[in-house]
């Protein structure tokens, strides 16, 4: 049994953040529906609220170890020996602030743009953010799997209520897709429990061996869910969909936090839990996500629709998450989370951008912009900010991750390094592409006379802008949490592989 | 109490619930000749299995040689029926009134089959199980048909009796070829007798166990003896259709785990080979028919189907694990069925059927709080947490995965995700669409007070399941 730091702030604080948003979600249900603004009102003041809680995370958070930290533990279901038990160490820390920053900015967002079944709306963003930070804080694989679940609920209400016009097509997808691989780790689990003696505590399972053929099949058990998740080539169709049809809040949602639960289901069990299997696997999972980010690349070059332009560019962009987490060093592993991060910020942002130009025109063709530049001056100038960032370029928070991860798979297979890099240059293609359509040329007459963006919606823009700069500019303030949780888990799955991380440790001191 | 024949008067205590429950179903029957409102019965009949619910905390032990047993396992059954009677009555009350059959024999009869079930449960002799069947199938067989002026409702109680008796007339082969294989009908001297002649895989005994198969195969509405279900679910009162869903299916698992956990337990092999396929049938044809469905109740009747292939993989394990995951299902299973049906019996009003799926597009802008109420079922049915649908689906994956079933947990979880399609439909339809007609809805307090109960164990077994998974592992024989 793993060692782990208990809680000490003097209050449950991952507790804290998973049911607060829900208490308050119930509390919503109490709010008379026609009071549409105290329901708006309460939701920002619960999700900022939530969002100050969260702040010790980051600044009590201890650096110096990979250990499990502000962790709690009850016992829930004793006579199968399920425990609640929560805690986070550096790879699961900064995915719990970006919820909480997120939820703030979903709430803002949607304003003014969600007239109908306002209140089940926002019940909906609450409870999907308690289950979201659910996610990232378990430690027992039953409580995971349950949060896990859980959130399909209100995406899918999300997805199919205020949605587009296709809307039902995609939620039903989103939701049928995710259950399938969801299902199939369910059973992976239980499976497991019984191999490793009665227990679904993810400490004590990630520090036993499993024998090399159960590995394998349980790999791809889970590989069902957290791919789909991902979303990986080729089961990335859904995302195409839901992303395009999602109200502006979903699709940032969807953007910025729940498919990097696949990628940090990768990195929290597949890799520790089956690391013989994880290896071996190495060129299948190097191969599936060269494809994608490639192909994820290429169809962005087709697109006409400006929101599904930018899902597919998530399907490339997450396509270097696996690259550098599968590369299977420091490099690549640290920039893969921080790209998971980054992802999060820059396309959560060209969303919530969208959103705004979108709640003024109606209309997500690329075709009916046009100059729109000249007519919202301070929307263009921070629109290219996160094109820019999208892009990679150096100074913004893209340009780390990405280099670290190319860097990262340049050194686990020299090819998937290479194939990456062109990844990058079709990116600033079509994001560039997509920019001088939508802002220069000649003033289209559908965005003639539009208002700039307002008070409310540079406020919900200027987290994400601060982002891109702080981690473009010093991103040690963020990978300096995961240091230790990284190396140690590399350690694991290199069994024997302290040289390599050595090696990798040596690497990034002259990288920085 | 020895008397000059030599006659024992046997201990009455274990079977003092049944006993005043025959009295008190005989006293309600009656009191409907001086009691003109319909509704102070359905308020003694509440009372009444309140009492026996009492008396059945304190009456364990086997009595009439070992005819009737109440041990943990029938006591179990048995609160399931007891909530299935209070929840059923729940939602009758004025759902009754409404299809103008507002008799007081309908909660008598509720009784008597309730009775049947408490019998079954506690059967430790084949022909105490048969007695118990038969009374609880033809007090259900009259209730199918209750709606004596509607057709579908005529047609449904035929269909239910002759596809019935043809199910008794094979529990009755089986009966006869196992007492002419052994010399007995009592479940415990079977299974000595088959472990110790070393009879697993004599031909007759895999025949009597095939016919069983059938009989509780036919009762718990398993492919391909499902055949009545949706019939009879769409034309009996929806009321009667909530309370079948749940009682006579509870009741055939407890004689299917009965029998063929104690029984046959030394022939596990061939009887799980007889079971495997149709858990799988099961599974399979109750997901994929209940797609096309376009009438709820339909729809429901092929999820209940569903529900009795997952259902079977905890008694395939054939472990105490197995059992109490199955004890587990049923248990939450009587929540989320009985509170989905409420919902469905709210939607019927004078004049409006209000079985269609269709009739509930937009049910959420009209209704915000049925709607609600629904999509908390329909998720719970599906298995998604935090509900308690899924904590039970879990338990009873984790006890075949245990027993060795990996791979029939995993065809259940495919056939599972494929069930979300059609549950989340009514959440589509309710949630996504726009209100085409003004639905009316019936509510009553009694059907207020059902939902509330079933939402909140819903949530709760969801979240908490603690406290019901430990009582029903002990009445599993842990």
């Amino acid at each position: 049994m793993e060692q782990t730091i208990m809680n000490n702030l003097g209050f449950p604080i991952l507790s804290t953040l998973i049911f607060l948003p829900v208490a308050g979600a119930a509390l919503l249900l109490l709010i008379s529906r026609s009071n549409e603004n105290l329901i708006k009102w309460f939701s920002l003041i619960v999700s900022i609220a939530a969002f100050i809680i969260s702040i010790p995370l980051f600044a009590e958070f201890n650096k110096s170890t990979h250990l499990m930290q502000f962790t709690e533990k009850h016992a829930w279901i004793p006579s199968l020996n399920i425990n609640y038990h929560l805690g986070i160490d550096g790879i699961s820390v900064l995915f719990v602030l970006l919820s909480t920053l997120i939820t703030i900015l979903c709430v803002l967002i949607s304003w003014n743009s969600i007239k109908a079944k306002t209140k089940e709306f926002y019940i909906s963003i609450l409870i999907m953010e308690g289950a979201m930070i659910g996610v990232f804080c378990s430690l027992d694989f039953m409580l995971f799997y349950l949060f896990w679940e859980a959130m399909l609920i209100p995406m899918y209400l999300l997805i199919g209520v205020w949605g587009g016009t296709n809307r039902i097509y995609a939620a039903v997808k989103f939701f049928l897709f995710t259950l399938v691989g969801s299902v199939l780790m369910l059973v992976g689990i239980i499976v497991l429990y019984y191999q490793a003696g009665g227990t679904f505590d993810i400490l004590e399972l990630t520090t036993k061996t499993y024998p090399y053929k159960l590995q394998l099949w349980l790999f791809w058990a889970f590989f069902a869910a957290f791919a789909v998740k991902v979303p990986m080539f080729p089961v990335h169709t859904w995302l195409p969909d839901a992303h395009t049809e999602a109200p502006t809040a979903g699709s940032v949602i969807l953007a910025a936090v729940l498919i990097k639960m696949g990628a940090y289901g990768f990195i929290r069990f597949s890799l520790p839990l089956f690391p013989d299997a994880s290896k071996a696997m190495t060129p299948a999972m190097l191969t599936l996500s060269v494809i994608a980010i490639i192909y994820g690349a290429v169809i962005c070059l087709a697109q006409t629709d400006l929101k599904r332009l930018i899902a597919y560019s998530s399907v490339s962009h997450m396509g270097f998450v696996t690259l550098g987490i599968f590369a299977l060093n420091l490099q690549g592993m640290e920039g893969g989370i921080l790209q998971m991060i980054n992802h999060g910020v820059v396309t959560g942002a060209l969303f919530l951008s969208v959103g705004m130009i979108y709640d003024r025109t109606h209309t997500r063709q690329i075709a009916d912009y046009g100059g729109v530049a000249s007519v919202m001056p301070v929307y263009a100038s921070i629109f290219m900010v996160f094109t820019l960032a999208s892009i990679g370029l150096p100074a913004t928070n893209g340009f780390i991750g990405e280099f670290l991860i190319i860097l990262g798979g340049f050194k686990a297979n020299q090819w998937a390094g290479v194939l990456a890099a062109t990844g990058i240059i079709i990116g600033a293609g079509y994001m560039l592409w997509l920019y001088q359509r939508v802002f220069f040329m000649e003033t289209n007459q559908k965005v003639a006379g539009l208002a700039d963006i307002n008070l409310r919606e540079i406020i919900t823009l200027l987290p994400m802008i601060i982002l891109v700069f702080w981690i473009g500019v010093y991103p040690n303030a963020f990978l300096g949490f995961m240091h230790e949780s990284v190396k140690h888990l590399l350690e694991r799955v290199n069994s024997g592989g302290m040289h390599e991380a050595g090696i990798a440790k040596n690497i990034l001191e002259i990288i920085k | 109490m020895t008397n000059l024949t030599g006659f024992i008067m046997p201990d009455l205590g274990p079977v003092m619930p049944e006993i005043v429950m025959t009295c008190l179903a005989l006293l309600i029957l009656l009191s409907e000749l001086v009691i003109k409102r319909k509704e102070t019965i359905a308020f003694f009949s509440i009372v009444s299995v309140a009492i026996v619910t009492y008396l059945l905390a304190g009456s364990t032990g086997t009595t009439f040689n070992g005819m009737f047993i109440a041990d943990g396992y029938s006591l179990f059954f048995k609160l399931i029926f007891m909530l299935n009677v209070i929840l059923t009555v729940l939602i009758s009350v004025k759902y009754i009134v409404i299809e103008k059959v507002n008799f007081g024999e309908y909660y008598s009869l509720i009784l008597f089959s309730t009775l049947g079930m408490m019998l079954m449960a506690s059967a430790g002799d084949l022909i105490t199980l048969y007695l118990g069947l038969e009374l609880m199938a033809l007090s259900t067989y009259v209730l199918a048909g209750f709606l004596r002026h509607d057709i579908k409702s005529n047609e449904a109680a035929m269909k239910y009796f002759l596809l019935g008796s043809f199910a008794s007339a094979f529990l009755l082969y089986g009966i006869s070829m196992i007492y002419g294989l052994t010399g007995t009908t009592d479940l415990h001297a079977i299974s000595s007798y088959i472990s110790q002649k070393g009879l697993s895989g004599n031909p007759v005994l895999t025949l009597s166990m095939i016919m069983f198969a059938v009989a509780f195969s036919f009762k718990i509405a398993a492919v391909p003896f499902h055949m009545w279900a949706p019939d009879v679910y769409e034309g009996a009162p929806t009321s009667v259709t909530a309370f079948m869903s749940v009682g006579p299916k509870a009741a055939g698992f407890a004689v299917l785990g009965r029998v063929f956990l104690t029984a046959f337990g030394a022939a596990r092999i061939e009887w799980t080979g007889i079971l495997i396929p149709i858990a799988i049938l099961t599974m399979a044809v109750g997901n994929i028919a209940a797609i096309s469905q376009t009438n709820i109740k339909r729809m429901l009747a092929y999820s209940s189907i569903a529900h009795a292939g997952y259902i079977l993989l905890g008694i395939i394990a054939g472990t105490s694990e197995g059992m109490a995951s199955v004890l587990n299902y049923l248990f939450i299973y009587a929540f989320m069925n009985i509170g989905a049906f409420a919902v469905v019996i709210m939607l019927r009003s004078e004049g409006f059927k209000g079985d269609n799926i269709s009739d509930y597009e937009g049910l959420a802008k009209t209704h915000p709080l049925a709607a609600a109420l629904m999509l908390v079922f329909m998720f719970s049915l599906t298995g998604i947490p935090p509900t308690a649908g899924f904590m039970g689906k879990f338990y009873l994956f984790m006890s075949a995965v245990s027993a060795g079933y990996t791979w029939l947990a995993v065809t259940a979880v495919i056939f599972s995700a494929i069930s979300a399609y059609f549950y989340l439909r009514i959440v589509m339809y309710m949630y996504m669409k726009e209100p085409k007609t003004a639905v009316q809805l019936s509510a009553s307090p009694g059907i207020a007070l059902a939902l509330a109960i079933t939402v909140i164990a819903v949530l709760l077994i969801g979240v908490f399941p603690s406290k019901v998974i430990s009582v029903a592992r002990i009445a599993a024989g842990f």
